[in-house]
């Protein structure tokens, strides 16, 4: 008996191409848009979990001044010294590692190539609080730190632009026309919201104090924080700290600056939850429009067959058989929507992503649930109706106009 | 030449609605319908001749009475036992032709062999037979949109022998057509009647068409008033 309805159900889906095209439609789309909204969704929270933790995690960055554009007019904060530098490592607990920090730029060459970047004086230090990894080479040796040897440790973006495909280590290029050697090469960041992290060359400080800055003075320093410590313990030390080295009075302002990456990645965590629940709640609606629209079309037409099912009736079918070939019909719409739906969010995720710089996260979960979703209100609007039609009367049902 | 009865009505009554509005659509009909008979069943409106048919079709359930259909007590069958029992011995024809649209008249005639579980070639083959029958064969794979009106006629009632029925039941066949396609329907069922040895019961209002059948009953106000012999008996 199955068969014959799975014929009949085929039958009348094909002969009304406009209406089954029209009932799926609402499934396409409500699967469609909610795919691809979690998708894109996914993708850019995805994107800002990775420029957190580009930051690295517990780190404290002590810099002169008051913040970023505060205070601005009045005679210039002192940069840090290198007694500072000191006090901090030995007076500070729950420090793991501290890097001082030297910053210049200028152009990098390399037989003809040349590249306007950043440089950064600073210690081995550096990499372990900002969790950065070589791809190649090594990092500097205590003893190049201490007599400040013209070595580098490259980005990325500086790697492609001078050295293309070729193995950089062991190359000399010059750097503010002085002669280095290459000893690393760092492993990329990506663009983040703080501009391209991989255009850098990282340097001995004290090659760069001597050679680029002209005196010893510390712009910035970056603390990594010992897991076992509280940040913000450590923050408020660190704080007393500076304020008795730069003889501040008590009531006066600091003239430094300690700005926890922890701080802005919880805020940023918190904004990507609340992005995320507000995509979540777009999907949800756009599913449940998609859902009355199919309940719309498949009552209409349920409606506009009631003829049709009185003939049925009339030559004999029994019920169950005029029921059993709506479900048919209202599975095979409902599931042919839901992958057609699947696979245009698809392309539009793939194709999007690219565009909003985020990502292309296929989720399994997502797609499963909009497609069970759309499927179930297909198959449940297009079976209730289809039953009472059933019930009907066939004289009823024949004189139904 | 009629033999023994295939349905048998006996004090069959119909009650549509209750209370303030109930309807006694039938007071108690008595009527016996031999096999290979040709009825017309001929009345005012609303004189239950409709309502008969929706009873002898199967369609619909009395509410008193009983209803005897080759010994089978139908007043006590329920909806899927109906449905069955059309399948098997019923054949309809309605007024409005009912085809199912934008389907082809093969498949339109297929269509109760498909509920029967035949298979492919048998659909096909009976079905093609069927439109034979009714001079349609070279017009098979035509919807009804593409089908004059005494030619969707022939097709319905294509449908309905397409079975091979026991009784052919006609509700007002040739009420949407011309008197030539009238002429065309009726001898196209008196020729099932006679040769296929099909029951025919038909509801009309018009004379000329009753005057094909072998036995005429008149209803009046929910009762028989009284049968007589047609003019092909």
């Amino acid at each position: 008996m199955l068969g014959t309805t799975v014929i009949l159900a085929f039958r009348a889906i094909n002969r009304h191409k406009l209406r089954s095209f029209l009932t799926t439609l609402g499934i396409i789309i409500g699967v469609a848009a909610v795919v691809t909204m979690v998708t894109l969704g996914n993708g850019a929270t995805a994107a800002v979990r990775e420029q957190i933790s580009s930051l690295g995690a517990n780190v404290l960055q002590l810099r002169p001044g008051q913040g970023f554009g505060r205070g601005g007019g009045g005679p210039r904060p002192p940069d840090f010294k290198p007694a500072d530098l000191t006090a901090i490592e030995n007076q500070l607990t729950g420090v793991r590692a501290v890097a001082p920090m030297a910053q210049s730029s200028g152009t990098a060459i390399y037989e003809g190539n040349n590249w306007s970047t950043t440089i950064y004086g600073t210690t081995a230090a550096y990499f372990e609080v900002q969790s950065w990894k070589l791809t190649s080479g090594r990092l500097f040796m205590p003893e190049e730190e201490q007599a400040g040897r013209p070595v580098c440790i490259i980005g990325n973006t500086v790697r492609t632009n001078l050295f293309q495909n070729a193995d950089p280590i062991g190359q000399r290029m010059r750097i503010k026309g002085v002669s280095c050697q290459v000893i690393g090469a760092l492993a990329t960041r990506g663009q983040g919201g703080f501009g391209d992290q991989d255009d850098v060359v990282v340097m001995p400080i004290k090659f760069v104090q001597r050679r680029f800055t002209g005196n010893r003075d510390i712009s910035q320093i970056m603390i990594a924080v010992d897991d076992a410590y509280d940040t913000s313990t450590v923050q408020n030390s660190l704080e007393d700290l500076m304020r008795e080295r730069r003889q501040i009075k008590a009531g006066s302002e600091d003239n430094f600056n300690v700005f926890d990456t922890k701080q802005i990645s919880d805020t940023l965590t918190g904004t990507t939850t609340i992005l995320t629940q507000i995509v979540g709640a777009v999907a949800a609606i756009s599913l449940l429009v998609g859902g009355i629209g199919i309940m719309n079309i498949m009552l209409v037409s349920v409606t506009e067959r009631t003829r049709e099912i009185g003939i049925r009736l009339a030559i004999g079918a029994v019920a169950g058989e005029v029921l059993m070939q709506f479900l048919v019909e209202a599975i095979v719409l409902s599931c042919l929507g839901g992958v057609i739906g699947l696979f245009l969010a698809l392309i539009a995720s793939w194709s999007i992503a690219p565009l909003m710089q985020v990502p292309f996260m296929f989720d399994v979960k997502v797609n499963l649930i909009a497609f069970v979703f759309s499927a179930v209100i297909g198959v449940v609007f297009g079976y209730f109706p289809a039953r009472r039609a059933a019930a009907l009367n066939p004289i009823d049902a024949l004189r139904h106009e | 030449m009629p033999a023994d009865p295939i349905i048998t009505l006996r004090g069959v009554t119909k009650i549509y609605g209750s209370g303030a509005t109930e309807f006694q659509a039938l007071k108690g009909i008595d009527l016996d319908i031999a096999q290979g008979d040709f009825v017309a069943v001929m009345g005012p409106s609303g004189s239950g001749k409709s309502t008969t048919m929706n009873i002898l079709g199967c369609l619909d359930v009395p509410s008193g009475g009983e209803f005897l259909f080759k010994g089978h007590h139908v007043e006590r069958l329920d909806r899927d036992q109906r449905a069955l029992l059309r399948r098997r011995y019923l054949g309809f024809v309605f007024q409005g032709f009912n085809l199912l649209s934008r389907t082809s008249a093969l498949e339109n005639v297929e269509l109760p062999l498909l509920y029967r579980g035949e298979d492919k070639k048998t659909r096909y083959e009976l079905g093609m037979a069927a439109l034979d029958k009714v001079g349609l064969k070279q017009w098979w794979d035509h919807t009804p949109a593409e089908l004059s009106g005494g030619q969707q006629q022939r097709v319905a009632i294509a449908r309905a022998i397409v079975t091979s029925p026991d009784v052919l039941l006609a509700d007002e066949p040739t009420g949407n057509l011309d008197s030539e396609r009238s002429v065309e329907i009726m001898e196209l069922l008196t020729d099932l009647n006679r040769n296929s040895g099909i029951t025919v019961l038909m509801v009309t209002h018009e004379p000329d068409m009753a005057a094909f059948a072998r036995t005429i009953v008149h209803f009046r106000d929910g009762l028989v008033e009284r049968i007589e012999k047609g003019l092909a008996a």
